[in-house]
């Protein structure tokens, strides 16, 4: 049989292609349907939450940071409850990384403020000595792409029914509503005054100055993104 | 005519040498420099603190690992093809002029989705997805090249003379089958820019933003069925296709086994895939999964060492060659490090080893003994015995070749020897409890106690970098200045100068 197949291009190309496709098969499509249910608590981001997701994206934090906490005692004491599956539903991309130079970031928004990062980001070793994280002054002028998080809050919501401006169940029993803009203006309208609340606890004036007159810098998105992190 | 020897055409092959010197030269500079990033913070700003939005570690690091992968190793991939295709199918480029303008085609639609990867990635446009950090309108770039290639596969396999297809053929078909298939299924992303706002608006925000189809666990899973395969097809199948036509046309031995290559070939093929899982134990992917990849990446042990065993018995009562020869010592030692590597892997994905050895350098050592040992030193070594036949000239200098051969193994073994004490140490000291039960260290301290092995990585990859321009001098030398040879000097052995 494989002497035939040498000789035949075409079906030793076909039976490759069987052979690898196999695990596939198995392997990756059943798990689909299970694992993208939001646990209770899961909710989706908010424009500014997802317009710091993509400052987090654009600096690969997640080439040296993990975004999963493994059940380990020594990570739970660490990070946190370890990571369930349903908590990543809205998470596109996943965010887990392969790497860990720094510590894991799946629930930094418990244990860390507003005025950690801040101080953090511009220069890292002045906080934790040691630390051999860069400093991201840039961040703190470069503005945030709010536009372009909203047009992916716009796909997911109707591509993937992720639910905004829905109540989605809260740990409590209660309901949390995550607004989305019904225009561009709207979204702007609404991640500015997400980004105010974020700027009260800052002391860059500079930072605090430009959201003052209605622009978001990507240090205020991203500190949204990590404190949205529990 | 009849009796005429066959011409090849090496053009295409030529091109595709250039950018695999070049984008190595690249790759490997932009991994030296965040070695020591880690090593060194401060050397995050070294070109100034204005521009170091550009050069700082997290910004460069996917531009180190696509330039080696898409650039380096593809390019190497490519060459050989354009080289050994003709060659064991029996049949010339030259002598189908549409053959000719898909390779010339292929070649500058290549080189022009390379420009656009390295811009995109210096400004931070990326999905963050490793080795699938590109953006849709890069990604349809990269289907077209894909393409191009498969058309050039078949193209000349369809005019052949050879009607039996060689080993190295089946690793060539599989290399472009498995990556097509892979890539297209980790790629599905919607383009934001179709998205409408209840108030009508539409082509809101970037247009060369997507979203991932895949959220969350399932993200994850796609990702690293294909992260682990993007290995197994990028940095396996091709390079076990370029031993089997190199090593024994250089030696002069034929393959020691014809059914371990069988073998070898259709069982890699089968427990590949499956060993994606290994990336994600002790993860939110489910158990019998994590099990799976568990045990299919033991499993590929078999295969692995399989194809490893069939080359260096190939060497059998020919062992003078790799005292004689540098050229026979890259691959053998090659071959050597590809078994090391695969006994490596099997090890880090046995989930107690995981525990320890996940999201540390040890992970890292793990993929540069395979890439620096196994892939680069054969792509070279492919390189340098298509020198001669492409530029009828002997290779410029035996004795700078066989300098490098012993400065590029220095530094592979100073980089994963020490990748192994960083990790284990780090993996160790992270679970590290005191006697009343509280975490023995801050994370700051598993950091810190790194900065010896980190620097001594960064020597290793600097050695090896020097080695590979070392390479590059001698191939340019060979080029211009090598003494021109005959078609009899070329049958096994490449001839060297002193």
């Amino acid at each position: 049989m494989f002497h035939w197949l040498e000789k035949h291009p075409f079906f030793f190309a076909v039976g490759v292609f069987v052979v690898i496709a196999f695990a596939g098969l198995i392997e990756i499509l059943p798990n689909f349907a299970q694992a993208s249910r939001p646990v209770i608590g899961t909710t989706p981001y908010s424009t500014l939450e997802l317009a710091g997701r993509h400052v987090y994206i654009k600096n690969s934090c997640n080439a040296c940071h993990s975004q999963l906490i493994r059940p380990f005692k020594s990570e739970t004491d660490r990070y946190g409850h370890y990571s369930l599956s349903g908590e990543y539903a809205y998470d596109r991309p996943f965010l887990w990384g392969s790497k860990r130079t720094g510590p894991d970031l799946m629930r930094v928004g418990n244990y860390r403020t507003t005025d950690w990062h801040e101080n953090h980001m511009k220069n890292p070793s002045a906080v934790v000595p040691g630390s051999i994280m860069p400093g991201y002054p840039w961040l703190f002028t470069n503005k945030a792409d709010v536009d372009t998080a909203y047009a992916e809050q716009l796909t997911v919501a109707q591509f993937f029914s992720v639910p905004y401006n829905k109540p989605v169940p809260m740990k409590d029993g209660s309901t949390k509503t995550v607004k989305m803009g019904n225009s561009v203006a709207e979204a702007n309208a609404l991640a500015l005054a997400e980004a105010k609340v974020i700027a009260a606890d800052m002391k860059d004036q500079d930072v605090k100055d430009a959201v003052a007159r209605g622009e978001i810098p990507e240090i205020v998105a991203l500190i949204a993104y990590m404190n949205s992190l529990k | 005519m009849e009796n005429r020897p066959l011409e090849y055409d090496y053009t295409v092959a030529k091109m595709f040498m250039f950018t695999t010197i070049v984008l190595g030269i690249v790759g490997m500079l932009v991994g030296v420099i965040l070695a020591f990033q880690l090593a060194f913070p401060s050397v995050n700003t070294f070109l100034g603190s204005g521009l170091a939005e550009f050069t700082n570690f997290s910004r460069l690091r996917p531009l180190h690992t696509d330039a080696v992968i898409f650039g380096f190793t593809l390019s190497g991939i490519f060459a050989t093809w354009y080289y050994v295709g003709q060659r064991v199918l029996k049949v010339s480029m030259a002598e189908s002029g549409f053959l000719m303008f898909i390779g010339k085609l292929h070649f500058v639609l290549y080189v022009i989705g390379v420009a656009a990867v390295v811009v995109s990635l210096l400004a931070g446009v990326t999905t963050s997805k490793e080795y699938a950090e590109f953006e849709w309108p890069i990604d349809i770039a990269i289907v077209i090249v894909w393409v191009l290639f498969g058309m050039s596969i078949f193209g000349l396999i369809g005019i052949r003379r050879e009607k039996a297809l060689y080993i190295s053929v089946w690793y060539y078909i599989a290399t472009f089958l498995g990556v097509a298939m892979l890539y297209l299924f980790n790629n599905m992303e919607i383009p934001t820019m179709l998205a409408a706002s209840p108030a009508g608006e539409s082509g809101i925000g970037a247009w060369y933003h997507s979203v991932s189809m895949y959220a969350g666990t399932n993200d994850a899973l796609v990702q690293w069925w294909y992260g682990h395969n993007a290995v197994a097809f990028g940095f396996t199948v091709p390079i076990v296709a370029m031993i089997y036509y190199f090593l024994p046309k250089e030696s002069g031995q034929a393959i020691y086994s014809y059914k371990l290559s069988l073998l070898s070939f259709w069982g890699l093929m089968f427990v590949y895939l499956w060993a994606g899982g290994h990336h994600l134990l002790f993860s939110t992917v489910p158990d019998w999964m994590q099990t799976m990849g568990s045990i299919f990446s033991v499993v590929l042990i078999l295969p692995s060492w399989g194809s490893a065993i069939n080359m260096l018995l190939t060497m059998k009562g020919e062992w003078q060659q790799v005292a004689a020869s540098p050229l026979i010592k890259f691959m053998v030692l090659g071959s050597t490090f590809y078994m090391f590597s695969t006994l490596e892997g099997p090890i880090q994905a046995i989930k107690s080893v995981n525990a320890i050895a996940h999201f540390t350098d040890w992970i890292v050592g793990h993929v540069h003994d395979g890439v620096l040992g196994w892939v680069g030193f054969m792509i070279m070594a492919a390189l340098y015995h298509m020198a001669p036949r492409v530029f009828k000239r002997e290779i410029y200098s035996k004795s700078l070749m066989a300098t490098q051969f012993w400065i590029q193994t220095l530094g592979v073994v100073l980089y994963f020897t020490s990748m192994w004490i960083a990790g284990i140490t780090q993996g160790m000291m992270w679970r590290a409890h005191d006697e009343f039960g509280n975490l023995a260290y801050s994370f700051i301290d598993t950091v810190t106690v790194l900065h010896p092995y980190y620097t001594i990585r960064g020597i290793g990859g600097l050695l090896y970098l020097i080695g590979f321009l070392m390479f590059a001098y001698n191939i340019y030398k060979t080029m211009t200045a090598g003494r021109k040879v005959e078609e009899s000097e070329l049958q096994n052995a490449s001839p060297m100068g002193a």
